[in-house]
């Protein structure tokens, strides 16, 4: 027998292991390892704050998201044993593998970074990047009726760059209804130099941000945080206070990752870009939050890599040359408060771009403007997910992105340098 | 692109001012960018510009900052102190490398 393992069992883990499943030669058998006994729809943790969702609705038993024809060994990778071709895991047990795929995505790491770890965390220091951390950060929000409530991302990747933003819009939203609005100063702390970090969706969502009066405090490096008189002092010696903090700290790929000598800085895998090999390692592939990519750290970017990786461990299985497939796709529902959602549908050298969704003219989602029929899209992704995204099963979304529907403003200084989404 | 005189020659530089070939840098060339964005080179700056050509030599792209302050031999901190500001877009301008990328 030869052996297929994949690391990780998040969107992208799942997602290729069930579409691969069926489709491996017999002489093949096919294993996923995964230390944790849910599945979590990270997509909801964004809402979870706000109190929208109920939070055994965003977990599943991974019994049910593998399917048949899966081993699932529900243990920790320690490091993987390249010239052995063995992945050694907690407990000293050992898997061999012929080909391996590395889908263990990214943590957050509120440990490097000064003061966020001390006495004021999940009291007056949140994030809404773990179950957790958001359940804490609906109690501290239900309570919070005045002062002054930062969004701070400490650098760059984190997953879902457009989170943030979406929860200060939804902030804005929350607070509103509540009538507190007034009470309530809303302040963004990024290292980007604007909004985001491609010109045309930057401008659009730096407009949404001034329209809601949400401060923004640009190329602001988080070095670190004094709990005691609730304040974020930048690197350049800024000072930024707050009453409550919701940090998006920097992510890191799994320990593994550099203990088997693959990470860059970060623990990210430096992969191929189009064909999502391993550098430098012909039986090793990566997709998800864990790759060094320049794409998204999205569910769509894991889900468009699974199809393209799926195609490309058959190729390698048959002896085939590797498809320069993927194009750094990811298409996502970008949530601006009051029931309204933006989507944006971009790859590595196309900006996200205005117009409509999938068809021309009569879409019906709308590209980079807010419209409620975005919002419901959004909504209606999480059975999607379920149903028919994590099983593997086909989802009317092309996995490389089309220029169908979309419209090339004419170009400006800003945008006619093609791909600039760059900043410090 | 346009055309801009570093140190009596002609560079191709970018809208931003980062150059379109890095092979056309020399250190003339990043003592007279440093000296427009007000930023007197010491040796420690050289350190990070060197650290930050040679990266990208062997990358492909320029280095980010964590990647710089973990190789170059200089805390954030001190990269904040020499370029002030944001230090990553900076080091690359005056290295002749392009704006760094950072994933999204």
């Amino acid at each position: 027998m030869k052996h297929l393992v994949i690391l990780g069992a998040g969107t992208a883990g799942t997602t290729l292991a069930n579409r691969l499943r069926r489709r491996l030669p017999e002489d093949w058998n096919l294993t996923v390892v995964d230390p944790s006994p849910t599945h979590l729809y990270q997509p909801g943790l964004l809402f979870l704050p706000f109190g929208a969702h109920d939070d055994a609705a965003m977990q599943r038993p991974r019994t049910r998201t593998l399917g048949a024809g899966i081993s699932w060994v529900e243990k920790m990778v320690e490091r993987v044993d390249l010239e052995k071709r063995r992945v050694q895991l907690v407990g000293a047990t050992e898997l061999e593998y012929d080909l391996l795929v590395l889908a263990t995505g990214a943590q957050i790491r509120p440990d490097l970074t000064p003061g966020l770890l001390g006495d004021q965390w999940r009291q007056t220091i949140h994030d809404f990047y773990t179950l957790e951390g958001a359940q804490a950060l609906r109690f501290a929000l239900d309570r919070f009726v005045k002062g002054r409530l930062v969004v701070n991302i400490v650098e760059m990747p984190i997953k879902c760059p457009v989170a943030p933003l979406e929860f200060l819009f939804l902030a804005d939203d929350f607070f509103r209804r509540r009538g507190l609005r007034e009470k309530v100063e809303l302040v963004y702390a990024t290292p980007l130099d604007s909004a985001f970090t491609r010109p045309l969706a930057a401008k659009t969502l730096g407009g949404l941000l001034e329209a809601k009066g949400i401060q923004v405090e640009a190329e602001f490096a988080a070095a670190e945080v004094d709990g005691e008189a609730r304040v974020l002092k930048s690197y350049d010696e800024r000072q930024v206070p707050y009453d409550l903090l919701v940090t998006i700290p920097t992510h890191a790929g799994a320990e593994y990752v550099t203990a088997s000598g693959l990470g860059n800085e970060l623990g990210f895998i430096p992969t191929d870009k189009d064909t999502l090999q391993v550098k430098g390692h012909e039986n090793l592939f990566a997709l998800g939050d864990g790759t060094d990519l320049p794409s998204s750290k999205a569910g769509s970017v894991a889900h468009f890599q699974a199809e393209v990786l799926e195609e490309n461990l058959l190729h390698a299985i048959r002896g085939e040359s590797l498809e320069p497939g993927f194009d750094g796709h990811a298409n996502c529902f970008v949530e601006t408060g009051g029931h309204k959602a933006m989507l944006i549908d971009f790859n590595y050298t196309v900006e996200p771009l205005p117009g409509t969704y999938p068809l021309p003219v009569v879409g019906p989602f709308r590209l980079l403007r807010e419209s409620r029929l975005n919002h419901l899209g959004k909504v209606a992704f999480r059975p999607l997910y379920w149903k028919a995204l994590l099983p593997g099963r086909p989802i009317p979304v092309p996995t490389r992105m089309s220029m169908s529907g979309k419209r090339q403003p004419k170009p400006t200084l800003l945008s006619a340098e093609g791909d600039s989404h760059a900043h410090a | 692109m346009l055309t801009h005189e570093y140190a009596g020659r002609p560079i191709t530089v970018n809208e931003e001012g980062f150059l379109a070939d890095s092979a056309q840098w020399t250190p003339e060339v990043a003592e007279a960018i440093a000296r427009e964005v007000g930023i007197p080179l010491t040796p420690e700056h050289w350190k990070v510009i060197t650290y930050c050509r040679e990266d990208a030599a062997k990358q492909g792209q320029s280095p980010g900052l964590r990647r710089i302050t973990q190789n170059a031999g200089v805390t954030m901190k001190e990269l904040y102190q020499l370029f002030p500001k944001g230090p990553g877009k900076l080091a690359a301008k005056i290295a002749g490398l392009p704006k760094p990328k950072s994933c999204l």
